[in-house]
């Protein structure tokens, strides 16, 4: 997958937990939970989602690496090619 | 139309999903109206088949009025589906602004009415016999006598007459939409039916509306439940929690660490969607002590307190955009801990969504209020009538502690109770605190 399509696969999961969110005003450095106001069960459930559609483990001990958008894309993007 | 909680006079029909001659059993999803509190799924409370759809969407109607008529499952009598005869209504354009409906709205009433709970057998809650037996939560509606907040009722009617002729025939089926869509297309005059949702399951969401009302113009219809109008449901709420609990509270800080260490090795060897939250492990510690404490678990009703053996446990949720939400886990005191967890995860996510359901509004018996993360030490919270008590946990965050007469960092967490000193005192309420913590300190157990 190119990062474009990750970063869209990410948003269209996040706005399925969010739908108050538009993709298109989302910036990579917004903070999933202090900017665009995920709570903790939020979180996980994006978590859970990315999980299933990219099939990366995500133990929590990498929770810090997702904190922001772009953090997450990126993060995505490491596992998938590491 | 059923009260919804303790800070509801009204809503607005969005969409019927039935129509005449569907036959319904006792729980099923009917109808969805439009509160201050999103769209909410409206659950059936007697088997029956569907004669007559009375509101149309659009229509907003006061806590009380008709909003089908239902036949028994035998066909012989005629009812109204939330049976209980519309309150003050019809007279509602020759009545007087009053002023006290503000003071004395219906909410108590209407969910003495809503309460399936076994005990609530009868009361002025009950509406009426009819001849047929009844199931213990067949009341759906608020008793007459209360009038609903008559203000609310005309006005607004009038509109929505004019813009749904044939309710039966043009009822859109299930429309799965967020409640962001929602409002925007109800300010935007916007068919929700109309627009193709690109959510999961087809749901409508904000941007699918906007780019329909970008190649549709239309004079917007009406604006839906806003924010202000939610702030005013919660204070009145709130203020008759004020004036008619004598509140107490108490508040109690609890080493959290092993919890959140037996938390971390548990979610280790778990994926994403099986993990807990502490949130869980609170909730359910706080279920689980309620055992010894019980006259902290029911509601208080027509001047008498009515202990619960169901432990209904509302979670606040807190609305993206503002305000708040508390839907209640359903027999929690059944529930194990990852029973607890996904149920909290379906509720914030019907939350979201706008799917909650009358039952989950309704029948709390108790409320638990969380910070989460990123918040502060302590939460007093008000009581949500009719319960008799709230529990509020801060955030947790590292605190200096005692073990072992050395001062040492743990993990904690500030719990209180707001409690009402008509059914509990200090003394009670500190024994389930002290339960709480003592359960938190074995969460291999929970």
């Amino acid at each position: 997958m190119t990062p474009t399509e990750i970063r869209t696969a990410v948003l269209d999961d996040l706005t399925a937990i969010a739908p108050d969110l538009d993709a298109a005003t989302l910036d990579d450095a917004d903070r999933l939970q202090d900017d665009l106001g995920l709570d903790s069960m939020d979180f996980l459930n994006l978590v859970a989602a990315l999980h299933r559609r990219f099939g990366l483990p995500i133990p929590e001990q990498d929770y810090p690496r997702l904190v922001t958008l772009g953090g997450a894309v990126a993060y995505v993007e490491d596992a998938l090619s590491g | 139309m059923p009260s919804l909680g303790a800070d509801m006079e009204a809503a607005t029909l969005v969409e019927w999903l039935v129509r005449p001659g569907d036959t319904v059993a006792r729980g099923d999803v009917v109808a969805v109206v439009e509160t201050q509190k999103g769209a909410i799924e409206v659950e059936v409370f007697e088997a029956g088949t569907v004669a007559e759809l009375i509101a149309v969407p659009g229509q907003t109607l006061p806590v009380g009025a008709p909003m089908a008529r239902l036949a028994a499952p035998g066909g012989a009598d005629d009812r109204a589906a939330p049976p209980a005869p519309p309150p003050a209504a019809p007279t509602a354009p020759a009545l007087p602004p009053a002023p006290p409906p503000r003071a004395e709205p219906p909410e108590a009433q209407g969910a003495t009415g809503a309460q399936g709970a076994p005990e609530a057998q009868g009361g002025p809650g009950a509406p009426m016999a009819a001849g047929t037996q009844r199931g213990p939560g067949a009341q759906m509606a608020p008793p007459a006598q209360e009038a609903p907040d008559a203000r609310t009722a005309p006005g607004v009617q009038g509109e929505a007459g004019a813009q749904g002729a044939a309710p039966a025939a043009a009822a859109p089926r299930d429309m799965p939409a967020s409640p962001a869509a929602r409002a925007r297309a109800a300010a935007a005059g916007v068919e929700l039916a109309a627009v193709a949702g690109t959510g999961p399951g087809g749901a409508v969401l904000l941007a699918d509306v906007e780019r329909q009302a970008a190649t549709t113009a239309r004079p917007p219809r009406r604006t839906g439940p806003d924010m202000a109008e939610m702030r005013r449901a919660i204070a009145a709420a709130m203020t008759r929690a004020n004036r008619e609990i004598p509140h107490f509270y108490l508040s109690h800080r609890i080493d959290l660490q092993a919890a959140a260490d037996w938390l971390a090795a548990e979610n280790a060897r778990r994926t994403p969607d099986r993990r807990l939250l502490i949130g869980a492990l609170l909730v359910r510690a706080t279920v689980r002590a309620l055992a010894a404490v019980p006259e902290l678990n029911g509601r208080f009703e027509d001047d008498a307190f009515m202990p619960s053996a169901a432990v209904h446990c509302g979670v606040a949720v807190a609305l993206r955009g503002g305000g708040l939400v508390a839907p209640a886990i359903l027999d929690a005191q059944d529930c194990t801990l990852d029973a607890i967890m996904a149920a909290m995860r379906d509720l914030v996510t019907r939350t979201r969504a706008g799917r909650l359901r009358t039952s989950e509004l309704t029948r709390g018996t108790i409320t638990v209020s969380s910070l989460g993360e990123g918040g502060v030490d302590a939460l007093l919270g008000v009581i949500h009538p009719p319960q008799v008590a709230l529990v509020g946990f801060g955030t947790p965050r590292p605190q200096p502690m005692v073990r072992d007469g050395a001062v040492v960092a743990r993990l904690a967490v500030t719990v209180t109770l707001a409690a009402d000193h008509r059914v509990s005192d200090g003394r009670r309420g500190a024994t389930f605190l002290s339960r709480i913590d003592h359960l938190l300190q074995e969460p291999e157990t929970a």
